[in-house]
């Protein structure tokens, strides 16, 4: 329970007086599962890229493993909303180019084995020489995990990476997420939209506030609660709504974004 | 072969092709076809008139008549002919500087061309890099290249005359200058319109800036790089036409200038067709190497 990403007093302004979100703190610790949900436009991305290194915050510090975030660093994974394979590369090619930039003195053998155990992880062997454009959006997807994974970062980032799938694959793909980051006791921060993803996959889910104009003036957004998922931790996407507790938080979940996520 | 290849839209607008080739042959044709042979007495004529009609290309004939019949002013399909298998016959021909065959013109063409292109490559594709990744840069040579552009290449060449006083250099220089732009103004579009999560990845990898150039960016503005070569390449074919009429001594456009100072039309006409052959493949070259980059999405 040591904190190891600590995120304080976080806080991000595109213009100075409406700052999209402020005073954000939270704490991962080493191999949990966190969600982050909120409605479009309160900042998740944001907080996301911040913590990635891709951008910076206006105020407050991130820190990983004692060490401060300042740029970005192959020890965080990212797995992009928009998958972000390069088209011109095919499968292979666009994870191989992940793994030589982690390791650039490999010699091609131990690239090509590293590429080829990743993309079994994900289920693609048989799409292994393709380019993206003659992929699925959910074998993309899976691509743009597996290449995430073939750094072996400390931690993982996804930004919404099931956004764009059909409620079959995303089901899939969920199950799998799920069976890799047991195996590897990944740390992992994720943003999605889908309250039934947050409670399958998150061992703590985080609920974020728009900002908005009060009779008081300006209130920037920020971190509204945290809910501790109390679910038993073998849960699948099958039993998922059997299990007791599960309703009472689908809705508490359900009401915060209806009732209590904007000012 | 089969009844398909015959309905292939392909092979139907060859057919097309070849019936407005054969059109085109006949309209010449009916049109240099010698008409009634104007017949003057030549006692008619006095012996300035006489050396005047010599001049102009119409000859005496045996029986004393003064036939017109050969020079309508245009050459006729089988003058044609005979020319280009004359050429094509014997294309290395080298009978001094004013006299050489067509391949050896071409060949003093394509080597300036060439020459002048690859030196604009080299300059602006790494120019376009930089002023691609710069805002600062970008807008700080906007007004440069904007003035530049639009200058004829060809109004450079009595300042490349006057100060690299050699012909065949300054013919290079001209096609280094009119290339450089498309290339530059593309290769910086390019470059500048990568997709940022392409960028965003190779930050998260820590690649180092230039495998990120090579691996990265240049992949990602090869279409767009080549894009601008393409038409660097196509004014570079226009442009050096008329530089070496301009300059004279060696190549195809000093081929056409020279004919035509023999009034050769027949060798005019050959030029100009092997000038749009040779243009198709270049161009058809840089087609080529387009799809080999291009990526879909
Ligand atoms: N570069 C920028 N310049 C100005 N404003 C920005 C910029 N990027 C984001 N914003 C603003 O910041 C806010 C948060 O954006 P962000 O992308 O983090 O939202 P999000 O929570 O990820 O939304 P979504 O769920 O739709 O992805 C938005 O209101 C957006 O308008
Ligand atoms: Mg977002």
């Amino acid at each position: 329970m040591d904190g190891f990403l600590r995120i304080e007093k976080l806080g991000k302004a595109f213009s100075a007086d409406r700052p999209v979100f402020s005073d954000v703190s939270f704490t991962l610790d080493k191999g949990e599962f966190v969600c982050i949900i909120g409605h479009s436009g309160c900042g998740k991305t944001t907080i996301l890229n911040v913590l990635a290194g891709l951008d910076t915050a206006t105020s407050g510090h991130v820190f990983m493993d004692g060490r401060e975030v300042v740029g970005p660093s192959l020890e965080r994974g990212v797995v992009f909303q928009s998958h972000a394979l390069m088209p011109w590369l095919t499968v292979r090619k666009n994870i191989a180019f992940a793994v030589e930039s982690r390791w650039p003195d490999w010699k091609r053998d131990q690239v090509s084995a590293a590429v080829e155990s990743v993309v079994e992880l994900v289920g693609l062997t048989q799409a292994i020489d393709k380019l993206p454009s003659a992929l699925s959006g959910g074998m993309k997807q899976r691509v743009g995990i597996a290449r995430a994974f073939a750094i072996q970062p400390k931690m993982l980032l996804l930004d919404e990476p099931f956004g764009a799938l059909d409620a079959l694959t995303r089901g899939t793909i969920q199950e799998e997420l799920i069976s890799i980051v047991r195996k590897t006791r990944q740390t992992v921060f994720m943003i999605t939209h889908d309250v039934d993803e947050a409670i399958l996959l998150a061992d703590r889910i985080l609920l974020m506030k728009n900002g908005g104009d009060t009779n008081t003036g300006y209130v920037p957004g920020g971190l509204a609660e945290v809910i501790v998922n109390p679910l038993d931790k073998q849960r699948t996407r099958g039993t998922l709504h059997h299990l007791d507790g599960y309703y009472a938080l689908r809705n508490n979940i359900v009401d915060f974004l209806v009732s209590r996520a904007k000012h | 072969m089969n009844a398909s290849l015959f309905k292939s839209i392909e092979f139907r607008a060859g057919v097309v092709s070849v019936l407005i080739f054969i059109f085109l042959l006949a309209v010449w044709h009916a049109l240099t076809l010698p008409g009634p042979a104007v017949v003057t007495p030549v006692a008619a004529l006095s012996a300035e008139q006489a050396e005047y009609n010599k001049l102009m290309g119409k000859t005496t004939a045996a029986n004393g008549a003064l036939t017109t019949a050969k020079v309508t002013g245009f050459p006729t399909l089988s003058q044609m002919g005979e020319t280009v298998v004359k050429q094509l016959e014997n294309p290395f021909y080298d009978n001094g500087p004013n006299d050489k065959g067509i391949a050896i013109q071409l060949a003093y063409s394509l080597g300036r061309v060439g020459l002048g292109f690859l030196i604009a490559c080299a300059v602006a594709i790494p120019m376009g890099f930089l002023i691609g990744m710069s805002p600062l840069l970008r807008r700080a040579f906007d007004p440069f290249i904007q003035v530049l552009k639009p200058i004829s290449p060809l109004a450079w060449m009595p300042l490349a005359l006057y100060t690299i006083k050699d012909s065949s250099i300054s013919g290079i220089f001209v096609i280094f200058i009119c290339s450089v732009w498309p290339m530059l103004i593309n290769t910086a579009f390019g470059v500048s319109s990568v997709k940022r999560e392409w960028l965003n990845v190779a930050s998260t990898l820590e690649v180092q800036p230039l495998r990120k150039a090579l691996k990265v960016i240049l992949p990602a503005a090869a279409p767009t790089i080549l894009t601008g070569m393409r038409i660097s390449m196509s004014i570079a074919w226009l442009v050096i036409v008329a530089a070496e009429m301009l300059v004279g001594g060696t190549g195809i456009g000093y081929f056409v200038w020279n004919e035509w100072n023999n009034l050769s039309l027949t060798n005019v006409i050959f030029a100009i067709l092997v000038i749009g052959v040779v243009g198709m493949l270049l161009d058809m070259m840089f087609a080529r190497l387009q799809r080999f980059v291009t990526y879909v999405e």
